[in-house]
């Protein structure tokens, strides 16, 4: 009799538990491993605070309005079969990098290059952390920390906590060829996170590619801080199975006369949401972010949200942000953009245009544009537009012979042209397009 | 070659009858002209035989080399050897006009059965045939017809024509929007083309072309018919007079 009545006080206990977003919280922390820290505990610590006081999003949430945060607050991952699937080698596997293999978010050393290049410091987290003192120091968590406000981003403070491997790179010169970060899927339970942070001291150069997909479930975040007149391309590909879920954030602080140039390619995958979020804090600075997205719903639900924020806090600097998502089959496509153009902020050249090709009636694209400017003498401005395939190119193109579907490829290629074209590199903008053409190949008539 | 009779068109969105019973035939080797005032159907006889959507043939029919051109889809007319030349080719930003070109000859080369051509081939031929055309060659890597001028777009048209070497070819207007010096490299262009195998349907609205394309035939469309056929003569005639005399004959 008493057993019993324990057992019946215990099992309501769990189900009022579960009803309280707090302990949704818990749930998710404790389904972590937390790595202890070196030189990172008291970011973690940090950031678990924060975490805690922020909670994980709900529907209400402003910023997640248009992507249910249901997959990424569950405590664990949907398992998700590791197969063959992506049977095409990953992108610029041919192009001389130095090769960095992270399988479902932890480094494969044997798999690797060795972590020695000219020009840069390259160290991985997981082995770094031991020291207590360490040039990442200031900027593991920082720059993450400094992103959450004014919009709250409770999955990059769960990275910062959580994190068990990245690479810390510090660029001192102009490295001859880029760091190529690539990601492999081993345990179709992973929940793989990890967390880069990069540095480039004045006046350097860095080319960072970030190609493949881990884990059932993935959160990677990067932060990134370019001192005067430093260069930063950052060029990632994510194609993903069908039914993936993942999240990524970029954080970046760009100083005077700094660049950062971000093109990110998404394929596949049933719910991504990519972050960047841009503070822009010296005089006469560059940031381009950019996307172009393939999203088919002819497997599973396709849902793709692209969430940026770029902050003008210094003057005479020039932001762009160029969306384009190609979506098809029931496909959804989200695009949240924000310019913040903070008091002083003079002379400010924003610009940002989204994008959406509906191949058929039935997928949608959801804009919110946001401009909020705070200087008087700057130019912003935006552009949203969805569209259908123009059927007057298209019936050029088929009078000179080309056949239907091979001209709506050409269509989509010609349609994602100016997201590409935020790539400088043009080897690496042939290589982008070369895939997505045979990408394109590959699924007509599928 | 070309065989139209009795065409019918209308609008497939609203209930306007454009070509009304029209008949033409072109015999191979033969450069034709049709002449007529804006709104006679000239465009959309170009678009009806080409292919494009939007369109309801109710009547008729029209054929090339006796095979039946309403039944095929926009790129088998193109690889059975039809040709329109736009009288507004078409922008495509991100699409490299070789790519394009060369995308376009080895589709039909395999539609039709035919080797398709090397990279090395393709380019060979392709720069002869530009320098012709004066087209250079940073005009050739630009995308398709992107900040082109009214007259490279045209002289672009030209080029895949002679890179298509198809056997009907319908230019649509393409006098239109050129200057002289650009007319004559276009007229050069389809001069060097015509051989005793290809033909040719002109549409323009005026005489000058016709000065530097002689044809053998003039036609002039009105309200969706041909109402008159002559030589080239009447071109002269058109230009002359105007319509007006030609059209109160014929009602």
């Amino acid at each position: 009799m008493v057993d019993t009545a324990v057992k019946t006080e215990q099992v309501t206990r769990q189900v009022s538990d579960a009803a309280k977003p707090t302990d949704a919280l818990s749930a998710r922390l404790a389904a972590l491993s937390l790595p202890d820290g070196g030189f990172t505990a008291a970011a973690r610590k940090d950031a678990l605070a924060r975490l805690t006081q922020m909670g994980l999003p709900g529907p209400r949430d402003e910023y997640w309005r248009y992507t249910d945060p249901k997959p990424f607050n569950a405590a664990q991952p949907q398992p998700m079969a590791v197969d063959a699937g992506a049977t095409d080698s990953p992108l610029f596997s041919d192009l001389d990098t130095l090769k960095l293999v992270f399988v479902d978010g932890v480094f494969d050393a044997a798999a690797s290059d060795d972590l020695t290049l000219e020009g840069a410091q390259i160290e991985l987290l997981s082995a770094a952390e031991a020291t207590s003192r360490h040039w990442a120091k200031d900027l593991y968590g920082t720059l993450e920390t400094s992103g959450q406000k004014p919009v709250k981003r409770p999955f990059a403070a769960l990275n910062t906590i959580a994190a068990r491997d990245g690479v810390l790179i510090r660029v001192t010169g102009n490295p001859s060829r880029p760091v190529h970060i690539i990601h492999r899927r081993a345990d179709e339970n992973a929940d793989a996170i990890w967390h880069h942070v990069v540095k480039l001291e004045a006046g350097t150069e860095l080319t960072l590619l970030e190609t493949g997909m881990s884990g059932a479930r993935s959160n990677g975040v990067i932060e990134a801080d370019i001192a005067d007149g430093a260069k930063l391309h950052y060029i990632a590909s994510k194609r993903a199975a069908h039914q993936t879920v993942g999240l990524s954030h970029i954080f970046a602080r760009v100083h005077a006369e700094a660049q950062l140039k971000s093109f990110t390619l998404s394929v596949n995958g049933s719910v991504m949401r990519h972050e960047g979020v841009i503070e822009i804090v010296g005089d006469d600075a560059v940031a381009h972010i950019a996307a172009a997205v393939l999203g088919d719903g002819h497997i599973g639900p396709f849902h793709h949200d692209d969430t940026v924020f770029i902050t003008h806090a210094a003057e005479r600097c020039e932001s762009r942000q160029v969306f384009k998502k190609v979506l098809k089959n029931g496909a959804q496509g989200v695009f949240q953009g924000k310019i913040l153009v903070k008091p002083g902020a003079q002379k400010t050249d924003g610009y940002q245009i989204s994008q959406a090709l509906l191949l058929d009636e039935n997928s949608q694209f959801l804009a919110k544009p946001e401009l909020e400017i705070y200087a008087d003498d700057v130019i912003c401005s935006h552009g949203s537009t969805t569209g259908a395939i123009d059927e007057e190119a298209l019936f050029y193109l088929r009078s000179r012979g080309i056949p239907h579907d091979r001209a709506i490829i050409f269509l989509v290629l010609s349609f994602l042209a100016d997201a590409l074209a935020e790539v400088d590199s043009e080897e690496l903008r042939m290589q982008i397009n070369d895939r997505l053409e045979a990408w394109l190949t590959d699924r007509t008539g599928k | 070659m070309l065989k139209i009779n009795n065409l019918h068109v209308k609008l497939e969105d609203e209930d306007k009858q454009i070509l009304k019973g029209l008949s033409l035939e072109v015999p191979a080797g033969q450069v034709h002209a049709i002449m007529g005032p804006n709104g006679s159907g000239k465009s959309t006889l170009s678009y009806v035989l080409s292919g494009k959507d939007g369109y309801d043939v109710t009547e008729g029919t029209a054929s090339l080399d006796g095979e039946d051109l309403l039944e095929m889809e926009p790129e088998e007319r193109a690889a059975a050897g039809l040709f329109l030349a736009f009288q507004y080719p078409v922008e495509i930003p991100g699409v490299g006009n070789m790519t394009f070109l060369r995308t376009a000859v080895n589709a039909q080369r395999k539609a039709r059965g035919e080797d398709e051509l090397s990279a090395g081939e393709f380019l060979k031929a392709v720069r002869a045939k530009a320098a012709d055309l004066k087209i250079d060659a940073e005009m050739l890597k630009r995308p398709v017809n992107v900040g082109f001028s009214g007259g490279e777009k045209k002289r672009n048209e030209i080029l895949q024509m002679a890179m298509l070497e198809p056997r009907m070819c319908i230019m649509d207007e393409t006098d239109s929007g050129l200057d002289v010096d650009a007319m004559r490299l276009v007229a050069d262009g389809v001069n060097a083309l015509r051989s005793p195998d290809r033909s040719f349907l002109v549409i323009t609205h005026y005489q000058r072309l016709l000065d530097h394309i002689q044809p053998d035939v003039v036609h002039i469309m009105a309200d969706g018919r041909i109402v008159k056929t002559g030589g080239p003569e009447l071109a002269l005639e058109v230009e002359k007079n105007g319509y007006g005399d030609l059209l109160s004959e014929v009602r």
